[in-house]
């Protein structure tokens, strides 16, 4: 049954070229570019990323909306974020993708809320500047305690010409310079979520670093602070990671974005070192930083106790030996919880494949954690990872593994239908999809509402969960017993 | 350390280990300058009170918690409910995204939907190229019968001509000519998914009536409107129609696609009006609504066609089921089966023995126009009294009909309709005019958990608890689960404010 690598290469070489046959000529040429197989030592996965869908395939990917508002700018919880446009935006992702966080929700933190502008016939016709002052002013008046504002912006404000950016400046200025932050993500800007990361990177910049010198002279630095960067806490992840690097000795001074406060932001510049898990949203920062401040930055990897171990001594090695001693009593007081999990799933585990399709981090950062667990990755893509994510995904992925970016939804079916692995990781709209064929599945955007999946205390979620799904004894009666085979 | 492999942590208990809570204690006081804790409750205390309320009710352009959504998700909602049908959202990509993932969440079943995937410049140039190119390349992939076309605000915005579009990625060979695509227009800054759900509908009907000749029949069309119940609802209209023996043609009909059997394949389309039927339906002798502020266009439609139109307001419950069924008793000519009839009697003896239970209870409630109609006069129809009654898509005409159903009984007087208004809105009604329970989606749990207020989920979407789609809330029998609903949750709550051991536990009954 097991397949030699030279075999499993020409199966999906010939599985490539099955499914393009589906599309008329000129989409075939253009999905052709974004399949491959990978080659052993090739530095790149082959493919074309970042650019347009092409219509009517059934795209798995979203807008630059959701790359602002749902991802960066979403979990900074004491901010209001005004869904500025029409109210659909704003309600299918309200409180949709499990950014925890501590607050008096409505009073202090506002997350899990949806503020929108809720735009009009008028609103479109007259333009929505009047009334997103005062959508700002009733802000003020109702929501008292919050520490700023920003203004996601939704398709037609960039259409209609409107000015959120002199609204944003003149409030701030009659707010006695409160935080305003207009964000530029209309949806059909760029080709995916990625360019709405990078956007809302950029406004940071613009709209809180360069106005926030010296907002809290009280602040002492201390030679150990860092900042988790690109950690939205999902399901408590930034939590588990932070827990971590305090052990070790760090001071973490900042959350990026996950359970983030516009205070963290505004302290960041005070950093040692940037620690940057999701680098597909949140290198660009990181990198101005870096110009700016002269802070180092390092990618980090938490899933998986391989993946943790190695990171803890890479960023431990930007330290004193105060710091590097302390991620060794870290390893080691952690490493018998690893073994007893791995003891207890890896059996059950060993030998299982998995195909990924995920964001713009996890289609090759979870693959150790997998490996950890005696589970083999035979296939992964991502929605809107650009060439240095194909790059990176090199060093993860074995001969052979099926690449597919901006996979479409037929692609998807088909690939896991022939290749028949004994788990999909994707997303919600994925999901049933794969079960009512009989295939395993977790969703890996929500960690299907479980989690968090990030750190040691994660690791064992993440083999618990890896485990209910694949040896879930519903498997076994997808099929009535009288059924022809 | 407390995590384990034997005894696994999750979010659940893991964040309230003490080395968590430490953490986050930590974090708080040393980098998130917050406002003092005293601060924040006195904040607190006041978003609770009258002069709060006051102020919150006067806005004018902030929209805070919003129980609607947008005219795409209605159109999509109805195109799945034809046979083979593939919805194209025309505009951006990432509304597609958002559709699909919502449905998928309240229904637990794949959403299959396409985008034209318009981006910058299509916003310059329009998105022409983008409709020729995806109506092909949706045609040879997803093998559809039909694909219907609405709209996303970048496209509204931009003025693309649907009609136009589509003529001319015929034209270019991109479906066959006579093949069917429907469209609608469908602004996202217009109305809310219901309106869309009307337009998609009334779009997908004319394509297949217009220029033709109407010979009537005695067959009769259901329209459900946008609905979270359509599986467990549609089946069971179907039943009481067959019971009836009204022959009838579901337009929409949604049921199968969003309810189908985990047994190793992937039904992408699953039942639907067929096409066929579609067209025969112009030939109907009348059209009725489940939902009127649903079809307001497709029965004008319909009624232009020749057709009798009927519209009801989310029957729930005896009086409002009697309605429905007498109505199509009249249209059809088919007498109401001794079946049904005990089925009625069956909802009867069910709130006879449980309506002491419910009797005197104040609600809250909130949703689309259609439901809170019918839900406020169930809860009249059980004794009980729908103080609050909130649409943020109902406008001057629901409130005009929610005021006549008030007073139209004794438990509606002192109850009051609001339209337009939004959940932060209710919280303050809730905080000012307490009221026993609340009935609403899942974001409804906020108002719970901020205003102690217990939340009975009844409406679109609800994301936290399963399969609740799958039961009906129309007939008899969807009456019967929705007083099962309210009272499985007055009794839950009757037992937690009771079992306090020789403090409250006399009244801990084991038989209410």
């Amino acid at each position: 049954m097991s397949l030699t690598v030279e075999q499993v290469k020409a199966r999906n070489q010939d599985l490539i070229k099955e499914v393009l046959e589906v599309y008329p000529d000129k989409t075939a040429k253009r999905r052709a570019k974004h399949l491959n197989v990978y080659e052993e030592g090739k530095t790149d996965c082959n493919v074309k990323s970042n650019i347009k869908s092409i219509p009517g395939v059934m795209t798995i990917r979203g807008c630059a909306y959701a790359g602002s508002k749902g991802v960066v700018w979403g979990p900074i919880k004491d901010m209001i974020h005004i869904s500025h446009g029409p109210v659909g935006c704003g309600q299918y992702s309200w409180a949709a993708r499990r950014n925890y966080y501590i607050g008096t929700t409505g009073i202090d933190s506002f997350v899990t809320m949806q503020f929108t502008s809720d735009f009009q016939e008028k609103d479109i016709v007259f333009g929505g500047d009047k009334k997103l002052e005062k959508i700002m002013d009733e802000i003020e008046d109702l929501f008292p305690l919050n520490k700023g504002i920003t203004v996601q912006s939704e398709c037609p404000i960039g259409l209609i010409g409107d000015d959120i950016e002199a609204v944003s400046k003149k409030k701030s200025k009659e707010f006695g310079g409160k935080t305003i932050v207009p964000v530029r993500c209309e949806g059909f800007r760029g080709v995916s979520q990625s360019l709405g990361h990078h956007i809302a990177n950029d406004a940071v910049r613009d709209w809180v670093f360069d106005k926030s010198d010296n907002k809290h002279p009280e602040f002492v630095g201390t030679p150990y602070d860092v900042a988790i960067i690109g950690d939205y806490n999902i399901g408590g992840d930034a939590w588990a990671s932070r827990i971590l690097l305090e052990e070790m000795g760090l001071r973490v001074i900042a959350q990026w974005s996950g359970d983030g406060s516009i205070a963290e932001l505004e302290n960041t510049p005070k950093a040692k070192l940037n620690v940057l898990h999701c680098y597909r949203s949140m290198n660009y920062i990181s990198r101005h930083m870096e110009e700016k401040y002269g802070i180092p930055w390092v990618e980090y990897n938490f899933f998986g106790p391989s993946k943790i171990e190695a990171s803890l001594r890479e960023i431990a090695s930007h330290f004193d030996d105060k710091i590097k001693e302390g991620a060794e009593k870290v390893i080691a007081k952690y490493k018998p919880m690893m073994q007893a999990v791995i003891d207890k799933y890896k059996p059950r585990l060993e030998g299982k494949t998995v195909m990924l399709f995920v964001g713009g981090l996890r289609p090759r950062h979870v693959i150790g954690a997998y490996e950890d667990l005696g589970m083999e990755v035979v296939g992964t893509g991502y929605e809107f990872g650009h060439n240095d994510d194909y790059q990176r995904t090199t060093h993860y992925v074995k001969d052979g593994t099926l690449i597919y970016d901006d996979v479409t939804g037929y692609e998807f079916e088909k690939f896991v239908e022939k290749v028949q692995p004994d788990l999909v990781g994707s997303g919600i709209k994925e999901k049933y999809v794969f079960q009512k064929m009989g295939v395993p599945f977790r969703q890996m955007h929500s960690w299907d509402y479980s989690g968090p999946y990030h750190g040691y205390d994660g690791f064992a979620i993440f083999a618990r969960d890896m485990d209910m799904a694949i040896n879930n004894p519903v498997w076994g009666l997808t099929r009535a017993p009288w059924a022809k085979a | 350390m407390t995590q384990s492999s034997n005894n696994v942590l999750d979010h659940f208990n893991l964040f309230r280990e003490p080395e968590y809570i430490e953490m986050f204690e930590s974090k708080k006081k040393n980098f998130e300058f917050p406002h003092p804790m005293d601060k924040v409750e006195e904040t607190r205390e006041w978003t609770k009170s009258w002069e709060y309320r006051e102020k919150n009710f006067s806005r004018e352009a902030l929209t805070v918690n919003p129980a609607k959504a947008c005219q795409p998700l209605g159109a999509v909602f109805v195109a799945v409910g034809f046979e083979k049908t593939m919805p194209f959202v025309h505009g951006s990509q990432g509304c597609v995204a958002y559709y699909r993932s919502h449905l998928s969440r309240h229904f637990k079943e794949p959403s299959s939907c396409v985008s034209s995937s318009m981006t910058e410049d299509a916003a310059v140039f329009g998105g022409l190229n983008n409709m020729i190119d995806g109506l092909a390349n949706t045609y040879a992939m997803y093998k559809p019968k039909m694909i219907a076309v609405s709209t996303t605000c970048m496209a509204e915005v931009i003025g693309d001509d649907l009609n136009g579009f589509i003529t001319n990625a015929k034209n270019k060979g991109s479906v066959p000519e006579d093949y069917p695509v429907p469209y609608a227009h469908t602004p996202a800054f217009v109305g809310s998914h219901i309106t869309g759900y009307d337009n998609a509908l009334r779009g997908i009907l004319s394509n297949f009536w217009e220029g033709k000749e109407r010979t009537p029949n005695d067959k009769i069309n259901f329209i459900g409107g946008f609905d979270g119940y359509t599986v467990g609802n549609l089946r069971e209209v179907k039943r009481m129609f067959d019971l009836m023996g009204v022959e009838h043609t579901i337009l929409a009909d949604n049921s199968e696609v969003f309810d189908t059997p985990a047994d190793g394949e992937f039904r992408m389309y699953d039942g639907g009006t067929t096409l066929e039927d579609t067209a025969a339906a112009l030939n109907a002798k009348a059209t009725i609504a489940m939902q009127q502020f649903c079809s307001e266009k497709t029965l004008a439609y319909a009624a232009e066609k020749g057709q009798e139109v009927a519209a009801f307001n989310h029957p729930v419950g005896v009086a409002a089921t009697d309605k429905f069924l007498m109505e199509v008793s009249r249209i059809t000519g088919k007498t109401i089966p001794t079946e049904l009839t005990k089925e009625r009697g069956r909802l009867v003896d069910a709130i006879a023995d449980s309506s002491a239970h419910i009797h005197g209870k104040k609600f809250a409630i909130y949703g689309d126009p259609d439901l809170t109609l019918g839900l406020a006069a169930f809860l009249m129809e059980l004794g009980a009294e729908p103080v609050h009654v909130l649409s943020t898509n109902g406008g001057k005409e629901w409130e005009a009909k929610m005021n006549e159903l008030f007073e139209s009984s004794p438990f509606g007087k002192g109850c009051h309709a609001y339209a337009g208004k939004d959940l932060w809105h209710m919280r303050s009604l809730l905080f000012t005019e307490p009221v026993d329970f609340l009935i609403g989606n899942t974001y409804g749990k906020y108002l719970d958990r901020d205003t102690g207020t217990p939340l009975i989920r009844i409406g679109f979407p609800v994301f936290d608890r399963h399969h609740h789609h799958r039961r009906p809330v129309w007939g008899y029998q969807g009456g019967m689960n929705v007083l099962i609903t309210i009272l499985d949750k007055i009794f839950d709550v009757m037992d937690n404010t009771t079992n306090i051991p020789a403090k409250s536990d006399y009244s801990f009954d084991i038989i209410r």
